[in-house]
């Protein structure tokens, strides 16, 4: 009887002593990293541009360039503090994703290239793909049919 | 009638003797306790940054010790450890009757792999991070009733190993939140015997109850240890019948900032006040402002090192008379933390003294 009334003042007591994460600051650094990240696309989609290439191989063109980036700074180790910082701003953009496959695939290496790198590369993408693609196409699914009236 | 008399009398004796050893419920005192002759700390390079880098034995440059995974780069560590205390003490591997070991990684292979290069019977330990007192524990209690000549106790966390078996990849964007733990990289060993000369000695040890308040966030595991650490503690004194003031330091092992805060509060609540004698080996570890741990250290390592680096020197120079180390674990797994458990919590306390 006493325990269950001491949990229930510790559950207040806990809630009073864990600090809470600050949102209003860390809304504003996600939407600086996560701005200043789609400001590099936009660059490169300016630079493609300026080269001449037609607007469909742009489209290509940014996300692949922004893929190789996202996994080169996952590998020097910068893209993981760079998340510290800016929170939601670097996940969301394609470089998080391209974070989210390479990260485990250099982790597991040690555990060999079936089990290791390749089972684990999905770890945490296997997930957004399997929603992603699983959701796009149930909304296939529903245009075509509101498309036959 | 007579022999089966005196097998009566003797079986009595035998008893009567286990419950003078035992206190209360949870408590035994150790009537030939035994000497922490010699110690080992060995952390890694962010350890070694921090505020209590002057005391421990050995601070690593590589956090990898060349080894090609961090695994094997712990298991080393808690090697090092061993053999180093070994030197200190002056003894053989041939010398010692057992060799309490834990940590955190599954199947507790830091500890087993490191084992496995000495000629020591071995019992290995699953406490979480409470594993330091738990190995101290026992070691404590199978010396005091003559079942060893020397025994040793050790525990090692690394924070890379335990990153990727409990959270994410080291390289992924994740942000870490105001109330995670940093898990230390580190190792400390030490030996127990009877010999010659003034060292510290274990006299009580008083094992801990699982607590499970209902805590399910493994983002705030101080939260989640607080309370098994109160029990504890509130246990040994009423075991023992002493109070927080008959301690010069109780210290917790890795109830991090926010846990120390609400252990404090938390034992108001059973009538005593500890926050004089309370430090909490998680929370002084780290310097939290300039090497972006949040709440604190944690890990097996966490009370290990800074016992057998910063605690066992003051106790040696006796600026610490009195000491009582708490180490806390919080008992999840992965498994369990995905299928919605709650996080349960276990404390042991033992009671270190220096004449």
């Amino acid at each position: 009887m006493k325990e269950a009334k001491i949990k229930q003042k510790y559950e207040i007591m806990t809630n009073e002593v864990t600090p809470k994460s600050k949102i209003l600051q860390d809304c504003l650094k996600a939407f600086l990293v996560g701005g200043l990240i789609c400001d590099v696309g936009q660059l490169i989609n300016n630079i493609a541009m300026n080269y001449g290439f037609p607007k469909e191989q742009v489209m290509s063109i940014v996300p692949i360039v922004m893929i190789f980036l996202g996994a080169l700074l996952t590998g020097t180790g910068t893209y993981g503090k760079l998340a510290q910082f800016g929170g939601a701003g670097t996940v969301v953009p394609i470089t998080g994703f391209s974070n989210a496959v390479v990260s485990p695939a250099i982790e597991f290496k040690k555990e060999g290239f079936i089990f290791g790198v390749a089972a684990k590369m999905f770890t945490i993408a296997g997930p957004v793909l399997v929603y992603g693609i699983g959701s796009s196409v149930i909304i296939g699914i529903v245009y075509y049919v509101i498309t036959l009236f | 009638m007579k022999i089966k008399f005196i097998l009566n009398d003797c079986r009595r004796r035998v008893n009567m003797q286990t419950h003078d050893k035992k206190m209360g419920r949870q408590t035994v005192k150790l009537d030939n306790p035994p000497k922490i002759i010699a110690v080992h700390s060995i952390v890694g390079p962010k350890e070694g940054e921090g505020p209590l880098s002057e005391y421990f034995d050995e601070v690593l440059n590589d956090d990898t010790l060349g080894k090609d995974s961090y695994e094997k780069a712990e298991s080393q560590m808690m090697f090092t450890a061993i053999t180093e205390t070994l030197k200190k003490a002056k003894l053989k591997e041939t010398d010692i009757d057992y060799l309490f070991s834990g940590d955190l990684l599954n199947q507790i292979i830091s500890s087993s792999f490191a084992a496995r290069e000495f000629s020591i019977p071995f019992f290995g330990l699953y406490g979480a991070c409470s594993t330091m007192s738990e190995s101290l524990s026992l070691a404590s209690i199978i010396m005091d009733g003559g079942f060893a000549k020397y025994v040793i106790a050790t525990t090692s966390s690394h924070f890379s190993s335990a990153e990727r078996q409990f959270r994410f990849p080291l390289d992924y964007g994740s942000q870490r939140t105001r109330s995670a733990q940093w898990t230390v990289t580190g190792s400390g060993a030490l030996i127990l015997g009877y010999d010659e000369g003034n060292y510290p000695e274990v006299t009580y040890v008083t094992t801990g109850k699982v607590k499970d308040f209902g805590q399910k966030d493994a983002n705030n595991m101080g939260a989640a240890m607080a309370p098994a650490a109160v029990d504890t503690i509130v246990s040994h004194f009423k075991d023992t019948g002493r109070k927080p003031s008959d301690y010069d330091v109780i210290a917790t092992g890795d109830l991090g900032i926010i846990g120390r805060e609400l252990a404090d509060k938390l034992i108001k609540e059973f009538g005593y006040d500890i926050r004089k004698q309370h430090i909490d080996c998680g929370e002084i570890i780290f310097d939290h402002e300039k090497q972006n741990t949040e709440a604190g250290g944690s890990g097996c390592g966490c009370s290990a090192v800074v016992f057998t680096g910063y605690l066992y020197k003051k106790l040696m120079k006796k600026e610490i008379k009195k000491l009582l180390l708490v180490s806390t674990g919080a008992l999840m797994s992965t498994t369990s933390s995905l299928q919605g458990e709650t996080i349960p919590g276990i404390a042991h306390a033992v009671a270190i003294e220096m004449k």
